[in-house]
């Protein structure tokens, strides 16, 4: 439907208006969040972030690939209440297999550039997470879930 | 940064703050004209005002909840009340409100004045509106006066200003609002000078009427009024007023007294005087650069400039364009008193004679032509009534929406809608209908033997007490609910109607009739006198209009089932011909009633392009229409016969809730509507009954689905859903 495809391009916006999200993970049931510099493949099926092999996350996602992704246009002002937008993803997280590695690389440093070093140190992983779902959020209260078709 | 600055010292540096109005007075009084003294409480006071006090989001929060080109005219004014009672229950923080009481006291002491807007912009050349925001005349007192001018700073948001927003330059993240206290000039003859007439540019136009012309301004009364030629100011044509009234201060507000015999056969300008008004049109002309509209008073033989604006050319109004209609809504008591007349002498019984004398005709022995001749009459005699209702019925249901401005000035409710409840008591023809449901609900739990008969539909075996019951039921509200596409008529219907509602509990009804008496006492105990005499009156208005706003939807509803019964008929005789004949329109059928030959046109399915996802609501933003908080399985209705479907316990979802659907709400647990607003039929009846109730929640009916588990917030305004139905 029409309507769909408008909702695809705010996600679209939302998602590529931002440069940092806030990753969730646990260990054992406990919630563990992390900000991370973070890139969609153009469908907004994969979500792509960058960490070296030594972190929490990294362990964390290793041992349970069910993650939360928050991704948010605020300011930090009052009126964010009302004008900001935010979108939770979730999905399964992996670590990007070789064979597909450069093109979502590509991707992320188009992105990023300035994590050129970072992503090509040997330590460090780039991680993709297959979204199911985007829970959409505004107008403070206004939520919309987007079910990702396989 | 200055909060409050003198008229005097007003400078083109300052306009923005000080507002279009305030700087063209001072322009004139500097002039030499002959101003009333006054002084600007700025925008800076605003914005401190709103931002100290948290008001600033929130009025952002309330303008966000859903785009300005999805609400409907009974939304914005909504927004604009709920607005309003934030400023009317937001105090002004104490050091601001102590630097501004000490201006007012210093200027004016205990004198009155008159409390104006002067929005930013407001008065600019591109866009000059009369009466978008509010002005107060005769206020009296440091504390009253602080008051209004909070009332004032709330009229930056009325319903006006929103409708007319792009026009006035409104912007919700940056507009202001400064405020004009002006000493009162209790003038004997007063008026407004148009410098240039908007429909003729080669004329001038006085207005003048006796005592203050607040009573010219809002329509109270009728002026005298010359055509002038702009170019020599000679007269070209005088029209006299009804010279029957006179506004003049009172002691809070103005007031309106009978004219003496002596004035109403004078004019209230002579010759020398319309001249002297001619030529400070003129003036302010040459001053400004650009023609005015001034408007003035006579105190002695001194001529006074109130206030000065220049004029703009009527916006080219397209038939579209249906927002002075809904301005020409703001009905004065007045007129809706002569209104109430007409419609419970005049229209209601003529609107109940029609309907009867439609059902009485036998459609079945028309012929095919003859029906399609009758179907469109009868679309026409629709047609007649629908512009009826729009011209006077709806007017008249603002009756409500004055008592409530007048109930929330008054007693500062915590709810901007508590005073619904004070109209909520009048017996309304859905609720007394649905009581008769009831009580054969009631006979049928108590009685299995009688459930049985009517399972069976066994009716010639029912006793006589409950036969009757239902024959009268038949008889009183023959069609239980009339849509476009058909009506439920008979006992069948009824019976499926009151098998479901005996299934579930009995629903207690609130002690709703205490509690309107209790509020009815607070809201008059703040009136004396003759004060409390229209008070009286006024409520009483505003209960018929509450009872009509449901009524004249079921009468009008009556006519519109004749319409549908004839098309019914038509549709009965095509349906061997025609496979789709239950989508054909009133139009269609008359075309294949009459030309045998008739194809009705395909309709084309549009084309879907696919986004890869599939969109699911979780949870939907609407208004607060009812409150509490139910869960339940969603209904969606999007025909009239999904009503027979309905479940005691579900959530009622539709487009607009009609009061000949109203029948299945005893059995809701909520309603949720399409159509937004707080005094539609949904949330009427909605409080009537108790139920949380969210209205103004945009493709609600296409998000929701039948089967879908719900949680209604009637508090907030939010429906959350739960979990997809499998239907």
């Amino acid at each position: 439907m029409d309507d769909d495809l408008k909702l695809k391009r705010t996600l679209e916006d939302l998602l590529q208006s931002q440069k940092l999200a806030v990753l969730a993970t646990h260990k054992a049931g406990r919630p563990y969040t992390s900000l991370v510099a973070f890139a969609s493949t153009e469908d907004l099926k994969q979500l792509i972030f960058a960490t070296t092999r030594s972190t929490r996350k990294y362990a964390n996602l290793i041992q349970d690939p069910r993650v939360a992704l928050l991704i948010d246009n605020r300011s930090n002002q009052d009126s964010d209440i009302h004008a900001a937008a935010a979108v939770t993803a979730t999905g399964e997280a992996d670590e990007v297999p070789v064979a597909e590695r450069k093109g979502l690389e590509h991707i992320y440093l188009a992105k990023h550039p300035h994590l050129k070093d970072f992503v090509s140190s040997p330590s460090c992983a780039l991680i993709r997470i297959k979204a199911n779902t985007y829970y959409l959020v505004r107008k403070f209260q206004h939520v919309l879930e987007l079910h990702v078709k396989p | 940064m200055s909060l409050v600055i003198a008229l005097k010292q007003i400078s083109e540096s300052v306009r923005t703050r000080v507002g279009g109005k305030a700087h063209a007075l001072s322009r004139m009084a500097a002039s030499g004209l002959h101003v009333p003294d006054a002084f600007s409480i700025t925008t800076d006071a605003y914005e401190r005002y709103v931002d100290a006090t948290g008001l600033r989001e929130r009025i952002l929060l309330e303008l966000h909840r859903k785009d300005f080109k999805d609400m409907r005219w009974e939304e914005i004014w909504d927004a604009a009340l709920r607005i309003r009672n934030m400023f009317l229950k937001t105090a002004v923080p104490k050091e601001l409100s102590g630097i501004l009481k000490e201006a007012i006291e210093s200027f004016f002491s205990e004198s009155s004045v008159v409390v104006r807007s002067s929005a930013p912009g407001e008065d600019s050349a591109k866009a000059s509106f009369a009466g978008l925001h509010e002005s107060y005349v005769n206020v009296r007192g440091a504390d009253r006066v602080l008051e209004h001018v909070q009332k004032v700073w709330a009229s930056l948001w009325s319903d006006a200003a929103l409708l007319y927003r792009q026009e006035l330059g409104l912007d919700v993240e940056k507009s202001s609002m400064a405020v004009l206290v002006q000493e009162i000039v209790a003038g004997e003859r007063s008026g407004v000078v148009f410098g240039k007439n908007p429909n003729d540019p080669s004329q001038a136009v006085i207005e003048a009427v006796y005592g203050l012309n607040q009573g010219l301004v809002d329509g109270a009364v009728e002026p005298d009024r010359w055509l002038l030629d702009r170019e020599s100011g000679r007269v070209i044509t005088h029209t006299a007023g009804r010279r029957d009234k006179l506004g003049v201060p009172s002691q809070d507000g103005v007031r309106f007294d009978q004219l003496d015999e002596g004035r109403s056969r004078r004019n209230p300008l002579s010759e020398d005087e319309i001249g002297l008004v001619f030529a400070l049109a003129r003036e302010a002309e040459d001053l400004f650069g650009t023609p005015q509209d001034v408007e003035w008073t006579f105190l002695g033989e001194v001529l006074y400039a109130l206030q000065a604006r220049p004029i703009t050319k009527p916006s080219s109004r397209s038939l579209e364009d249906e927002r002075p209609w809904y301005l020409s809504l703001r009905r004065g008591f007045e007129n809706l008193k002569s209104l109430r007349r007409k419609i419970e002498d005049e229209l209601i019984p003529a609107m109940v004679e029609e309907s009867s004398r439609l059902a009485r005709q036998d459609l079945s022995a028309l012929s095919d032509a003859a029906l399609a001749d009758e179907i469109a009459r009868r679309e026409a005699i629709h047609d007649k009534w629908v512009k009826v209702y729009w011209r006077d019925f709806i007017p008249f249901a603002h009756g409500t929406r004055l008592f409530g401005q007048v109930y929330n000035d008054t007693v500062l409710p915590a709810d901007p809608y508590e005073f619904v409840d004070l109209l909520g008591d009048t017996e309304m023809v859905s609720v007394s209908r649905n009581r008769n449901l009831e009580d054969m609900a009631v006979m049928v739990r108590e009685n299995p033997g009688l459930r049985d008969l009517l399972d069976q539909k066994r009716f010639s075996a029912l006793d006589e007490g409950f036969l009757k019951k239902l024959d009268d039921f038949v008889e009183r509200f023959e069609d239980l609910s009339c849509g476009t596409n058909q009506c439920f008529q008979g006992r069948e219907t009824i019976v499926q109607v009151v098998l479901e509602m005996a299934s579930g509990a009995p629903r207690e009804r609130e002690g709703r009739l205490k509690e309107t008496a209790s509020l009815r006492r607070a809201f008059l105990s703040h009136f004396q006198g003759a004060e409390r005499e229209e008070a009286e009156e006024l409520l009483d208005l505003a209960r018929t209009s509450y009872r009509l706003r449901d009524d004249d939807n079921i009468y009008l509803g009556k006519i519109e089932g004749q319409l549908t019964a004839a098309v019914q008929e038509g549709r009965r005789r095509l349906r061997g011909k025609f496979s789709s004949v239950e989508d054909f329109s009133a139009k269609d059928v008359v075309q294949a009633l009459r030309n045998p030959a008739y194809v009705p046109p395909l309709r084309e399915a549009p084309e879907r392009k696919e986004a890869g996802f599939e969109v699911k609501p979780r949870q939907l933003v609407g208004q607060p229409a009812g409150p509490g908080v139910s869960k339940g399985m969603a209904r969606v209705i999007l025909e009239p016969e999904d009503l027979l479907d309905f479940k005691s316990g579900e959530i009622l979802v539709c487009d607009a809730l009609d009061p000949n659907m109203t029948f299945v709400v005893p059995l809701a647990s909520g309603i949720i509507e399409r159509r937004g607003g707080m005094l539609i039929h949904g949330a009427i009846i909605a409080r009537e009954y108790g139920l949380p109730c969210v209205t103004g929640i945009p493709d609600a009916t296409v998000l929701i689905r039948t089967g879908d588990i719900i949680t209604l917030d009637g508090y907030l305004g939010i429906a959350v859903i739960e979990r997809r139905g499998e239907i």
